[in-house]
């Protein structure tokens, strides 16, 4: 709280590189494949060297215009690429091969849900300022030290630079560090759905640089916007957001400025730290690249892409909690990752029932994925025999112990559940002769108890189901017992 | 018509990387000038009602499809850089 009485508030806006999963680079043929040996994956037009022609990929334009449809941006229809000029040695040309007035898509926005524990959830709209299309740059390593500072050269590999790459700017909407990473992180599951992105920030294919400054007050005209990089993870993201905040409100409230510069996030020390800025000027002196023609995405070939975007993220959602009656939790959980989405779907369209589907596709089945490693569509246990296996609970063939019991055996290895507990006798005990006569057996071998059950000790109902169901290896319908047991009990 | 001062020429060099001598700039002001007002002989000519182009062949959407493809001439790329490490580039360290 500030001395005029009024709250702080961040004003946070984020810039998203995604790297498209193209096979080839955006303006040549060079390879995108990642991890190879330095600069395998050069040539001369990657290099920017005289008399070569770059010319686009077509499935860049495509990706891109598919990202700029799902987050509800107006497609150009027309378009250019422009040159941005500066002298760093991570860029082979001097020049970098971007789009400036003349963007792919702008003014869109995504909804995000904003779910943070002990909090609640709700939904918020985030405006997009514009998506383009560009070229990445090189990869430096600093060598003679495993710090920049201490760097004795630096040493340059362009196997990155040329990849085709969307940045996605969004409006100045985000105001708290969890705003900011839920906005980045359904903006990677929208690019995975969209299959347009793997979006694995470890490898760098998606990146984000966050601007943020600090006002006394939502009617406050904007402070003075200070730039965040190197968060590699989303809780990275809202951890350098909200280290930063406090510190610009803690700069301004001892009566000190803050000046508009770039600042790295320190993971190890979970801190924000003055970046010696880049260059002095930041002339980029865009012009039309002459190399390049304009683009033009006809409504044709619009219709065409918008017909073949999926379901979105935010539209399942909805789906899931509106129409199917799952929570939001739920619903948020299972549509996370499109693979666990579409396994689930395929679940209840056998005709399985949504809430107990999730449950088990939320818990035993997902934790058995993420401890493996795996993606559900790489399970053995096929929706198919899910559903049946549900089935087999929910009509009272098998009981919720024994489903937990050989789920591991399906998950592991495959097959009918129906065949697994009719070979291995584990189908629920719903015959009432078969019972009662075991219940008569006990009722002969524990007077004591029954003696007690009938002078008011009733407790000693669950002394019983517990004996038959150990006489039974767990396997007597719970309902048939207990009726049966209170019935003989008091005969 | 706009004025190069010599404050112009001594930015564009620093943008450009170039190093001027003192005595070079005021050359590069008077000549650049000189070919200001030879382009400014463009601003002559009527532009009412035609739109602003960025280039003279009209072509659209000129593609390649997505395919990777090597190339052989990498070693002899990279012999091209004033200084190589292995199989990288190896320049001055930059802060």
């Amino acid at each position: 709280m500030s001395d005029s009485g009024v709250a702080w508030e961040a004003v946070i806006g984020l810039e998203t590189h995604v790297q498209l999963g193209t096979e080839s680079k955006i303006f040549s043929a060079a390879s995108t494949a990642f991890g190879d040996e330095p600069n395998t994956h050069i040539d001369p037009v990657v290099c920017g060297l005289p008399g070569t022609l770059p010319v686009l990929n077509r499935k860049v334009l495509e990706y891109a215009v598919k990202a700029a449809m799902a987050l509800n941006l107006n497609i150009a229809e027309h378009s250019k690429f422009d040159r941005k000029q500066y002298f760093y040695p991570d860029l082979p040309k001097n020049y970098q091969i971007s789009q400036f007035d003349e963007p792919i898509a702008e003014d869109g926005w995504i909804e995000v849900e904003i779910a943070e524990k002990g909090k609640e959830t709700y939904l918020k709209k985030i405006g997009i300022e514009r998506l383009h299309m560009e070229e990445d740059a090189g990869k430096l390593v600093h060598a003679g030290s495993d710090r920049l500072s201490g760097a004795t050269h630096s040493l340059v590999d362009y196997n990155r630079a040329g990849v085709a790459l969307a940045e996605i700017v969004s409006k100045p909407d985000l105001r708290t560090g969890r705003e900011a990473s839920e906005y980045a992180s359904e903006i990677r599951r929208i690019m995975r759905y969209l299959d347009v992105s793997d979006g694995n920030m470890q490898e760098g294919s998606l990146r984000c640089d966050v601007n943020i400054s600090v006002r006394r007050g939502s009617e406050a005209p904007f402070g003075t916007k200070v730039e965040i990089k190197n968060m590699n993870s989303f809780s990275a993201i809202q951890k350098a957001c909200e280290y930063e905040i406090n510190r610009q409100i803690k700069a301004y409230e001892s009566g000190e400025s803050v000046i508009q510069e770039t600042r790295l996030w320190d993971e190890g020390k979970q801190l924000t730290k003055s970046m010696r800025s880049k260059e002095g000027s930041s002339d980029y002196r865009y012009f039309p690249d002459p190399d390049l023609g304009p683009i033009e995405v006809n409504s044709d070939l619009r219709e065409k892409w918008r017909s073949e975007l999926p379901e979105l993220p935010a539209t399942k959602r909805h789906r899931y909690a509106n129409d199917l009656g799952l929570s939001i939790y739920d619903a948020r959980v299972l549509t996370d990752e499109l693979p666990m989405a579409e396994y689930f779907e395929a679940t209840i369209k056998l005709g399985a029932d949504a809430k107990s589907s999730a449950n088990w596709i939320t818990g035993d089945i997902a934790a058995y994925v993420n401890a493996n490693r795996l993606n559900f569509d790489q399970l053995l246990l096929s929706p198919k025999y899910l559903a049946e296996m549900l089935e087999m609970i929910q009509s009272g063939k098998i009981s919720g112990k024994i489903a937990k019991e050989i789920l591991s055996d399906l998950i592991t290895k495959g097959g009918s559940p129906k065949r697994i507990v009719e070979e291995r006798g584990l189908g629920m005990i719903s015959d009432q002769k078969v019972l009662t006569s075991i219940v008569k057996d006990l009722i002969v071998q524990y007077p004591n108890e029954v003696d007690s059950y009938k002078a008011g000790k009733t407790k000693l109902l669950g002394f019983f189901i517990g004996q038959l169901m150990k006489k039974t290896g767990g396997k007597a319908d719970p309902k048939l017992a207990n009726q049966i047991i209170t019935k003989c009990l008091l005969d | 018509m706009s004025q190069i001062t010599p404050e112009d020429v001594r930015k564009v060099a620093k943008l450009a990387r170039l190093e001027l001598q003192e005595e070079k700039i005021t050359t590069y002001t008077s000549q650049l000038e000189k070919i200001l007002a030879y382009v400014a002989h463009l601003e002559k000519v009527d532009t009412e009602g035609i739109p602003p182009t960025t280039r003279a062949v009209e072509v659209v959407n000129v593609m390649r499809e997505d395919t990777a493809i090597g190339t052989d001439v990498r070693e002899e790329i990279i012999n091209q850089a004033p200084h190589r490490e292995d199989s990288f580039y190896r320049v001055p360290k930059i802060l």
